[in-house]
C-alpha cells in the first residue's frame, strides 16, 4: 500500500483534484453514492452498523471508542426528536485534521452525516464547528446549501419519503466543548460544562433527547466505508484499528500538515514524509496524540507503529493523531510550563480538584522553570496529580495531569537541573 | 439596538433550532452584536437575551465563559496571537516579541490610538501553518514571521 496517496486515503483524496471542495469534483468520483444505494435500497440501520462494526472504525477525536458499538446504543425506534452531532470543536493544541476536512472535503462528512442520521434514527443534525475557524463555518454552510439544492437535505430525500437536515453551530472559544456533553450543553446555549454521566448521550442528549455524537473524521469515514465495504476499510489498517488515519504534524519539523496514511505505519516514516527533523537537529522527544498524551521519549518513539494498540502499549495514546515533535533545543520544562498553563486556563471551573489542581500544577512548574522551584516540587507535582485523576467529572483534569506526569518520568534530570542551579540544562 | 441586518442573520440562526430552544442561538446572537458594535456591553448582552426570550443572567454566563467575546471596548484590529506549545516550536515567541515591540504594547492591551489590541490565545487548530493569528476573531493569517507580521499590522487600517 503506497503511503499518503490518494488510493489509501479516506478523507483528504479529493486534494488531488483541482477543485477538491466542490460538489461536482465529490459527486463525479463516486460522492454521494452510498448514500443513494442507501436510500434506494432500503439498508436496514442493523446492516450499516454491522459494517462499521466490521471495518474496526474507532473514533478519531480522541478516545478511539469503536463506532459501530457507540452507534449500537442509539435507541432509534424511540418516538420523538432524536439527534447526531458532529464534533468539530477541534482545538486540542496539535491537531488540525477536522479543519481540513471542512476545506477539502466537506461533501463527505455532508453524506456520512445523512447516513448516521439515517442508521440512527435522527431527525436532524448539528455540527458543532470550533470558534477560531469562522472561515470554515461558512464555507460548511455553503456546502450545506449545495446538498439542499441536489435533494440530500429536507424532506422526501432523493425521493425516499425520508426528512433529515442538517446545520452548522458555530462556537466562540472554549476547548472544554470538545467534550461531548460539553458541547452539547454549549449547542443548547449554556456555559460548556461536561455533565455527569451516566446518562449518557444516547439516551440523554441535546435536549435530552437520543443523540450520537462522532468526530469529523469518523464521520467523513462512513461513506467511504459503505462504498467499499467495512472489510476494505479494515484491510487499509491493521486489525482492530480499521482504515487510514489523518495525522497532525507540527513542531520541529521540516514540512508540518496533515499526513493520511494507513493505521500501523511506522513513525519513522511519518517523519520522512514530514521531511524529517528540522535541518541539523535531533530528535528528542514526541507527543504522539495530541498535547492530552504522555509524552515520549525519541528512542522510544523510533520505534513505535502508529495504531491505538501500538502507542498504548508503550504508555501514551494516539488520540486525535496530533504528532508534536521536539529537537533537543527544547526545554522540556518551558514546553511543560505552556501546556500546564492550557489547561489551567481552559479548566471549565465546574470540579474543585481541576479548577485549583490545574492552577497549582502551572504554578509549580511555572516556579521551576523561573528557577525558584524547590527540591520538593517533583513529588509535589504528582501528588497533586493523582489527587485531580479520577475525581472529577470529565477528562480534562486526566488531560492537565498526563503531560506532567511523563514530562517529569522521562525528562526527570532536566527538572532537577531547573531546581538546582536555576537555569535550563538545555542551550538554546 | 441592532441593525436590521444583525437581526436577519441572528434570525436565520435562530431557524436552526427547534422553537422552543431559541437559547441555542446565543453563541451566535452574541458573535452577531459584538461584530457590529465591536465589544459586549452588559446593555447589549441583556438585549440578545431578550430577544431570544432567555434570562439575562443565562447570556451573562454565556459572554463570560466563552474567550472570544470581548466585554470591554478593544481596538480596532484585535489581534489574537497563538502562543500554545506548536506554535511556540515554530516561533510564535519570537513573533510576539515583534508585535509587541513594534505596538509598543502588551498582550491584553491597546494602543493610544485605539487601532490594536493585542491578545495571547489558545489552540486555534491549524498548527501546522503556525505561528498564526487570528484578526477580529474571524480571519486567521498563517506561517508568520518577524517580518510578515510588520506588513500584516501595516495593512491594517
Amino acid at each position: 500500500m503506497s503511503l499518503n496517496t490518494p488510493d489509501s486515503q479516506v478523507c483528504l483524496w479529493t486534494l488531488a483534484h483541482d477543485d477538491p471542495a466542490s460538489l461536482a469534483t465529490y459527486t463525479a468520483n463516486g460522492g454521494y453514492q452510498a448514500l443513494r444505494k442507501i436510500l434506494a435500497d432500503k439498508t436496514p440501520a442493523e446492516a450499516i452498523i454491522a459494517e462499521v462494526k466490521t471495518s474496526a472504525l474507532r473514533g478519531r477525536g480522541g478516545a478511539g471508542f469503536p463506532t459501530g458499538l457507540k452507534w449500537s446504543f442509539m435507541p432509534r425506534s424511540v418516538p420523538g426528536p432524536k439527534y447526531v452531532v458532529c464534533n468539530s470543536d477541534e482545538g486540542e493544541p496539535g491537531t488540525f485534521k477536522d479543519r481540513d476536512i471542512l476545506i477539502y472535503n466537506p461533501h463527505q462528512l455532508i453524506e456520512g452525516m445523512i447516513i448516521a442520521g439515517y442508521t440512527l434514527g435522527a431527525t436532524a443534525g448539528y455540527n458543532y464547528i470550533h470558534g477560531e475557524i469562522f472561515e470554515q463555518y461558512q464555507s460548511w454552510e455553503r456546502a450545506l446549501a449545495e446538498a439542499r439544492a441536489a435533494g440530500f437535505l429536507g424532506s422526501d430525500i432523493l425521493g425516499s419519503g425520508w426528512d433529515f437536515e442538517l446545520y452548522a453551530h458555530h462556537g466562540y472559544g472554549a476547548y472544554i466543548c470538545g467534550e461531548e456533553t460539553a458541547l452539547l450543553e454549549s449547542l443548547e446555549g449554556k456555559k460548556g460544562q461536561p455533565r455527569f454521566k451516566p446518562p449518557f448521550p444516547a439516551s440523554y442528549g441535546l435536549y435530552g433527547r437520543p443523540t450520537t455524537i462522532n468526530n469529523t473524521e469518523t464521520l467523513a469515514s462512513i461513506p467511504w466505508i459503505l462504498r467499499h465495504g467495512g472489510q476494505a476499510f479494515l484491510e487499509l489498517g491493521k486489525p482492530n484499528n480499521g482504515g487510514s488515519k489523518i495525522f497532525s504534524i507540527s513542531g520541529h519539523v521540516n514540512k508540518p500538515g496533515n499526513y493520511e496514511i494507513p493505521l500501523g505505519t511506522p513513525f519513522a516514516e511519518l517523519l520522512e514524509m514530514a521531511g524529517g527533523v528540522r535541518d541539523g537537529h535531533r530528535l528528542k522527544a514526541v507527543i504522539p496524540g495530541g498535547s492530552s498524551a504522555p509524552v515520549l521519549p525519541a528512542d522510544v518513539m523510533m520505534d513505535l507503529t502508529l495504531d491505538f494498540d501500538a502507542i498504548a502499549k508503550a504508555g501514551s495514546m494516539l488520540g486525535s493523531g496530533a504528532v508534536i515533535v521536539m529537537d533537543e533545543t527544547v526545554c522540556m520544562v518551558r514546553a511543560l510550563e505552556r501546556l500546564s498553563y492550557f489547561y489551567f486556563e481552559e479548566s471549565c471551573g465546574q470540579c474543585t480538584p481541576c479548577r485549583e489542581g490545574t492552577g497549582w500544577l502551572y504554578r509549580i512548574v511555572h516556579r521551576i522553570e523561573q528557577g525558584k522551584g524547590r527540591p520538593e516540587d517533583l513529588d509535589e507535582l504528582v501528588r497533586i496529580g493523582r489527587n485531580i485523576g479520577g475525581n472529577t467529572i470529565c477528562a480534562l483534569g486526566e488531560a492537565a495531569v498526563g503531560p506532567v506526569i511523563s514530562f517529569v518520568k522521562h525528562f526527570r534530570a532536566e527538572f532537577e537541573h531547573h531546581i538546582e542551579h536555576k537555569r535550563c540544562l538545555v542551550e538554546n | 439596538m441592532l441593525t436590521p441586518e444583525s437581526l436577519a442573520l441572528i434570525d436565520q440562526e435562530i431557524a436552526k433550532y427547534p422553537p422552543e430552544h431559541k437559547q441555542s442561538a446565543v453563541m451566535s446572537a452574541l458573535r452577531i452584536a459584538q461584530q457590529e458594535l465591536g465589544w459586549l456591553s452588559k446593555d447589549t448582552i441583556e438585549y440578545v437575551a431578550a430577544y431570544l426570550d432567555m434570562p439575562a443572567i443565562a447570556a451573562y454566563e454565556v459572554a463570560t465563559f466563552y474567550n472570544m467575546y470581548d466585554l470591554a471596548p478593544v481596538g480596532r484590529h484585535k489581534i489574537t496571537l497563538c502562543t500554545n506549545l506548536p506554535c511556540q516550536l515554530q516561533g510564535a515567541d519570537r513573533i510576539a516579541e515583534r508585535m509587541q515591540a513594534k505596538l509598543g504594547i502588551g498582550f491584553n492591551e491597546t494602543t493610544a490610538d485605539g487601532r490594536y489590541t493585542l491578545k495571547e490565545g489558545e489552540c486555534m487548530g491549524a498548527c501546522g501553518h503556525g505561528p498564526l493569528c487570528l484578526h477580529n476573531n474571524h480571519t486567521l493569517h498563517t506561517h508568520l514571521t518577524p517580518e510578515s507580521v510588520d506588513k500584516l499590522l501595516d495593512d491594517m487600517a
